[in-house]
């Protein structure tokens, strides 16, 4: 075949304008930028932040257990930090997480586009974001929470912490920064697709973007007139949740939970979208049962708005209404499982290269496995009873959502760091620092499956000593797994100044982000660039002086002979 | 599990109460002892989900690894062998195998959970209520308890509610959990099949003591259930006023009363009696029979100073005799 | 938002009919991520649409919670909604629909490039709006002189369907109460055991989950006829009867020590009326709240069509800006007839 220039085809490799980057300096151009690139690199730098903050909460709780009886604070303060925990991570960290970090960077290139649809909304929602971010700081200086993260009423209306009105408003503004998120993506995925992309042509991090984003503007308003409902209530006892002046405690929590289910898929669409690619790229070999992957995302979707129920098993809801969620809730564990398969179908026959984003795709499914599969038991009636507000639950929902969605985030970061900063990291670095993360992930959640089905409940400060050894266990875990991401962050920060340059195409990738240079231009590509099958790989080699892979498509032949 | 013998619980220093185990007798390697016919249930669903779920997580990861391991990949140009990306007869075989699982898992839960809902007619009713941070029992002839002492083989139905937040009444050993719920009325019944002691406790979040809100479950021999309530119902057969009081500490205040000097919750009783009491308004009382049966029955009307309005108060739980009792008690401590 | 794309855009500083070389002869108001200004119209307005969606959903927990409420206690709702004027939300019902009809009008006139006519109906929307706020705020006050408040706020003066002066010496008190149901909590009950039945037979209505009644020691839910209670808390002081006790104040339904049941002719007392104040407010401040947001916008609006923002090749803004008054309008058309209207 005939020889095409890299140069013809790649948009300009050796591209005189400076990247997103360096195109200008200055603190005011990051602040007011609205270049999608950017606002995702500081989304990134503040989830990651507040991933410190709740991950110190962390470490404090399981200090603490390390004996039955007081280790190193009271009840107030023990009560306190697992809130302040769940709180930011759940509504700081994990919701916006995937779609605001690596999304808002990832999907406007894998789209051939200039930018998102709506900028400004964009760097909006960053701001709404820090607003969010700045009420749950302010929450714990002001008196701090001591509600738990689900606000449960009355006791949410009768503490006397200082600190609940600020973080219910601090859960409020970070919905709207998630909704309009959501509202973006949607309307760019609509209206932006370049020049060949059909429906059934989109990367399927793309339908597990567009998925998340249904939920995320479906779901949140919800939580949002829950939230302000509770802010009356606590302080103008309007009387609508509290049973002393005729309310229902459990239409609180019917409130709650409609949009605190779907958020979970919110957090897990765009986990599983992330490993579709990773497989795919890392086996080197098309993406097994793509329709079925696309679809099952918009089914998580539709599915999870109707199990919010499945919560509430034993909050005095009738029995009819149980049975009805809990059947509807193993209707949404069928397309999970079957994505699993998908995956391993992928890498059957493929050439898999165990490159650290390969890693970190590998223990999703591992752990992943666990924590759906533990779904199973929770769906059950009988056996929910059991196990509900006990530790297997914690342990259910940390293996979804740190072991799976984090594990999957921090995957994506690496998948496309190269990308992003224009840099390469340290891949050995990469593996031992997975691997101290992967076991005690493991060792800090394992025992917590164990210890809950034995009776132990969760939110204890003091426990029964029986349980001692497996809480020393997950304590030993936890301290592991946080050396794991410390060391992460030290090579990556390493490698953002003294990394090797990066190749446009470190891994082979075949969606368009791989097609524009590391790290992009502020306008990504100078013409949009026709879209193909994502998941062809045929049309990329190898190219060992840049030490990364370059497209070259190969000219179709009846055309080639007709042209001339 | 090693049963391992029970130990003192409280961090609190005020009432090192000594709980039962959790699992009292063993269990098997994921469950706790089995002591109520809804264990049988129960555990049948949970053993069946598990090797369900052993076999399929096996399998994954076994197909990972080595898929990871024979399609290694060994130079950077090297493609996949394999171009295969679609098999419809796989894809729907996938999907329908653990459909028809997950149905029979959901129907054998389902199955389970009606034997917890719907009590038979006979069932022994006993009134279950949570506040910060006790339970109390209130048996069918209006006997009130700390413990909740049932006849084995017998049904007993639970009803549950709560007098300030949500609080949720779960034992470990009999597979049952119910909230209790402020302003409503919650129904949760078992029958005990194993005479014993058992751990009953709090599973939703309340506050300061959540995780010492416990409850010791007594299951009796046939007859001794009827033994233990005529004697619980009318200690004072058998003990003077400030005997009954101090049991009534034991059960109701030591959570957050001491009676050593010590600081708690509340303040202590040690020498109380014929105090002067201070309260947050400034104001202040003699310590006497009214004061204390007012701080019992309207506990927020005045705090003392350097306390928290945080009391429940006790009406409906105490009867006149055994406030009496305690006001007896109060004073013995004096001395 | 929804101009947010187009609003100072980099070609304000160039002539309007011109394309600055550098951007190749796109026209002005096209941001930079968009191809053809239909592809911008067509994004705004489906992001528009996207987040009316989310708007029906915010007031739809609202709506929930009104259905919840109205089917478990539909007596609350029928006795509580006299107390409000249909003439006068009739009257915000035909202003705010005809509000929404010059919106529409004043889009046609920006589809044409009709600045003037654009202008007029945009300041009559403005006002329709503000006469809107207006008679809220009339009826607001009028309610929050004659007591008709949530929670423990409500202490009406006057039973419903009084028209007269709210503060005036002739209101007649509101319907009181059967007897039995004052209770007095000053004096606990000489023996604390409790009537059989809770631990037998529940009665009915705390099988369907009803709530029991709270304590009258509470601010009167009925009028204040409630006698005999010293400790009747304020708003400020802490309320001993917020720890309850069911067989102090009794479920729904059931007998307290020494009352006589009601004769199957008396009705039953409507308890716990403030909860429809408080739906009811929650309802229509959400919904007032939005028509403020809404003059805003339209105010924005009518300021750049003064100016001349608008031509036949733009009007994106007001387009979008129609599209939520409409929505603001579609709100209150159902919360005229569930909260007004109730038969």
């Amino acid at each position: 075949m005939t020889a095409i220039s890299p140069e013809a085809v790649f948009d300009r490799p050796a591209d005189a304008r400076p990247d997103y980057l360096r195109i200008r300096a200055g603190l005011a151009s990051w602040l007011f930028t609205l270049d999608h690139k950017r606002i995702g690199v500081m989304y990134l730098v503040g989830i990651l932040g507040a991933f410190l903050l709740g991950g110190i909460f962390a470490l404090l709780i399981r200090t603490e257990l390390f004996t039955p009886a007081r280790t190193v604070m009271s009840a107030d303060r023990y009560n306190q930090f697992f809130t302040l925990h769940g709180a930011i991570m759940t509504f700081l960290v994990i919701i916006p997480g995937i779609p605001a970090a690596l999304g808002n960077f990832v999907l406007p290139i894998m789209l051939g586009a200039r930018d998102l649809a709506f900028p400004r909304v964009n760097l909006a929602s960053f701001y709404l974001w820090v607003v969010g971010a700045i009420l749950a700081v302010l929450a714990i200086v002001l008196g701090s929470v001591d509600t738990g993260w689900t606000f449960y009423v009355p006791y949410a209306t009768e503490t006397t912490m200082g600190g609940v009105i600020p973080v219910l408003l601090g859960a409020f503004v970070l919905g709207f920064s998630s909704i309009f998120t959501g509202l973006n993506f949607i309307v760019t995925i609509h209206k932006m697709r370049p020049p060949g992309m059909t429906w059934f042509r989109l990367p399927l991090f793309l339908w597990a973007l567009y998925a998340t984003a249904i939920i995320q503007i479906l779901a949140t308003p919800v939580l949002g007139i829950t939230l302000v409902l509770l802010i009356v209530e606590r302080v103008f006892k309007l009387g609508i949740f509290l049973p002393a002046l005729g309310g229902d405690p459990v239409l609180y929590q019917h409130f709650f939970w409609f949009y605190s289910h779907p958020a979970v898929y919110i957090m897990i669409l765009p986990a599983m979208g992330i490993v579709s690619e990773l497989i795919s790229v890392f086996s080197r070999k098309h993406i097994f049962g793509y329709t079925f992957i696309a679809f099952s995302s918009i089914a998580i979707a539709i599915f999870g708005f109707f199990v919010w129920g499945h919560h509430m098993f034993v909050s005095g809801q009738s029995t009819m209404l149980s049975t009805i969620f809990s059947l509807l809730t193993y209707s949404v564990s069928i397309p999970s499982a079957v994505k699993v398969f998908n995956w391993l179908a992928t890498m059957y026959r493929g050439s898999i290269a165990l490159k650290t984003p390969m890693l970190y795709a590998l223990a999703f499914i591992f752990l992943f496995g666990i924590g759906g599969l533990t779904g199973l038991f929770l769906g059950a009636l009988a056996t929910n009873v059991h196990l509900t507000d006990t530790y297997f639950v914690v342990a259910h929902f940390h293996y979804v959502m740190m072991g799976s969605t984090l594990i999957a985030m921090i995957g994506g970061l690496h998948y496309w760091w190269p990308k992003m900063t224009g840099r390469m990291y340290s891949e050995k670095a990469g593996v031992i620092a997975w691997a101290l993360v992967f076991i005690g992930t493991n060792l800090t959640f394992f025992p917590q499956f164990i210890m809950g089905a034995h009776g132990m409940p969760r939110r204890y400060y003091n426990y029964p000593p029986e349980f001692q050894f497996l809480h020393q266990l997950s304590t030993v875990g936890s301290y592991l797994m946080a050396v794991g991401f410390f060391l992460t962050a030290a090579y990556l920060l390493h490698a953002l100044f003294r990394g090797a340059r990066a190749p446009a195409n470190p891994w082979g990738g075949a969606t368009l982000e791989w097609r524009c240079a590391s790290p992009p231009p502020p306008d990504n590509f100078e013409r949009p660039p026709v879209a193909g099958d994502p998941y062809d790989f045929s049309e990329i080699d190898y190219d060992p002086q840049t030490g990364g892979y370059v497209y070259t498509p190969r000219p179709a032949p009846a055309a080639a002979s007709a042209a001339h | 599990m090693n049963p391992i013998p029970p130990l003192s619980l409280l961090a609190q220093a005020a009432s090192p109460t000594t709980w039962p185990a959790v699992s009292p007798g063993g269990g098997s390697a994921w469950m706790p002892a089995a002591a109520a016919t809804a264990a049988r249930q129960a555990d049948f669903v949970f053993y069946f989900i598990y090797w369900v779920a052993v076999f399929f997580f096996v399998l994954i990861v076994a197909l990972m690894v080595y898929f990871a391991i024979r399609y290694r990949r060994r130079a950077a140009r090297e493609r996949a062998p394999g171009t295969v990306s679609h098999n419809t007869a796989l894809e729907i075989t996938w999907s329908a195998v653990p459909l028809v699982l997950v149905i029979v898992m959901f129907y054998l839960g389902y199955r389970g959970f009606l034997d917890i809902v719907n009590p038979p007619s006979d069932a022994l009713p006993i009134l279950v209520t949570g506040q910060k941070w006790v339970w109390s029992f209130t048996y069918p002839n209006g006997h009130s308890d700390t413990e909740l002492h049932v006849p084995v083989d017998r049904p007993v139905q639970l009803t549950l509610w709560s007098s300030d937040v949500i609080h949720s009444f779960y034992v470990p050993a009999f597979r049952i959990k119910r909230d209790a719920v402020p302003g409503r009325y919650n129904k949760v019944w078992f029958q005990a099949t194993r005479p014993g002691e058992y751990l009953a406790l709090c599973a939703e979040y309340c506050g300061t003591q959540h995780s010492d809100m416990l409850a010791r479950v007594v299951v009796h021999e046939p007859g001794g259930y009827e033994a233990w309530l005529a004697e619980a119902s009318d200690p004072f057969r058998t003990r003077s006023y400030a005997e009954v009081g101090r049991l009534i500490h034991q059960k109701r205040c030591a959570g957050c009363h001491s009676v050593d000097g010590s600081a708690n919750i509340g303040p202590t009783f040690k020498g109380l009696w014929g105090r002067q009491a201070a309260f947050r308004d400034g104001t202040a009382v003699l310590a006497d029979e009214n004061y204390i049966r007012e701080s019992i029955l309207y506990p927020q009307k005045q705090v003392v100073k350097g306390y928290d309005p945080v009391m429940p108060t006790f009406q409906g739980q105490l009867k006149d005799r055994e406030i009496l009792a305690l006001i007896e008690y109060i004073k013995e401590l004096e001395k | 938002m929804a101009t947010s794309s187009t609003a100072a855009d980099p070609h304000a500083a160039h002539p309007a009919h011109g394309a600055s070389p550098a951007h190749g002869g796109h026209p002005p108001h096209l941001a930079h991520q968009f191809d053809t200004p239909a592809q911008q119209f067509e994004s705004v307005v489906q992001g528009m649409w996207l987040f009316l969606a989310t708007e029906i959903l915010l007031f739809g927990g609202l709506f929930c919670a009104y259905a919840v409420y109205r089917a478990n206690h539909p007596e609350i709702f029928y006795y509580a909604h006299k107390y409000l004027d249909t003439f006068w939300g009739a009257v915000n019902t035909v202003i705010l629909l005809c509000s929404s009809f010059t919106m529409a009008a004043g889009v046609w006139a920006a589809q044409r490039g009709r600045r003037g006519m654009l202008s007029v109906m945009l300041a009559l929307t403005l006002l329709g709006g503000l006469g809107f706020l207006g008679i809220k705020y009339v009826e607001y006050k009028h309610k929050w002189e004659a007591g008709l408040l949530w929670g423990r706020h409500y202490q009406p003066r006057y039973p419903p369907g009084y028209h007269g002066d709210p503060a005036g010496q002739d209101a007649p008190a509101p319907r009181a109460p059967a007897a039995g149901a004052a209770l007095s909590v000053a004096t606990p009950p000489a023996t604390t055991a409790p009537p059989a039945t809770p631990l037998g037979a529940v009665p009915n209505a705390a099988a369907r989950g009803n709530p029991p009644d709270t304590a009258d020691a509470l601010a009167a839910t009925d009028g204040p006829t409630v006698t005999a209670t010293p400790a009747v808390p304020t708003a400020d002081a802490p309320d001993p009867s917020w720890n309850l006790h069911p067989f102090e104040s009794g479920p729904r339904g059931l007998l307290l020590p020494g009352q006589a049941p009601p004769l199957a002719s008396e009705p039953l007392p409507v308890r716990n009326v403030h909860i429809f104040f408080g739906i009811y407010f929650a309802m229509t401040g959400l919904h007032g709240l939005h028509v403020v947001a809404g003059l805003i916008v339209i105010g924005w609006l009518l300021v750049g069509a003064v100016v001349g923002r608008y031509s036949g090749g733009y009007f994106t803004p007001v387009e979008v800006g129609g599209l939520y008054w409409h929505l603001v309008d579609l709100i209150w058309i159902y919360l005229f007839p569930l909260l007004y209207l109730i038969h």
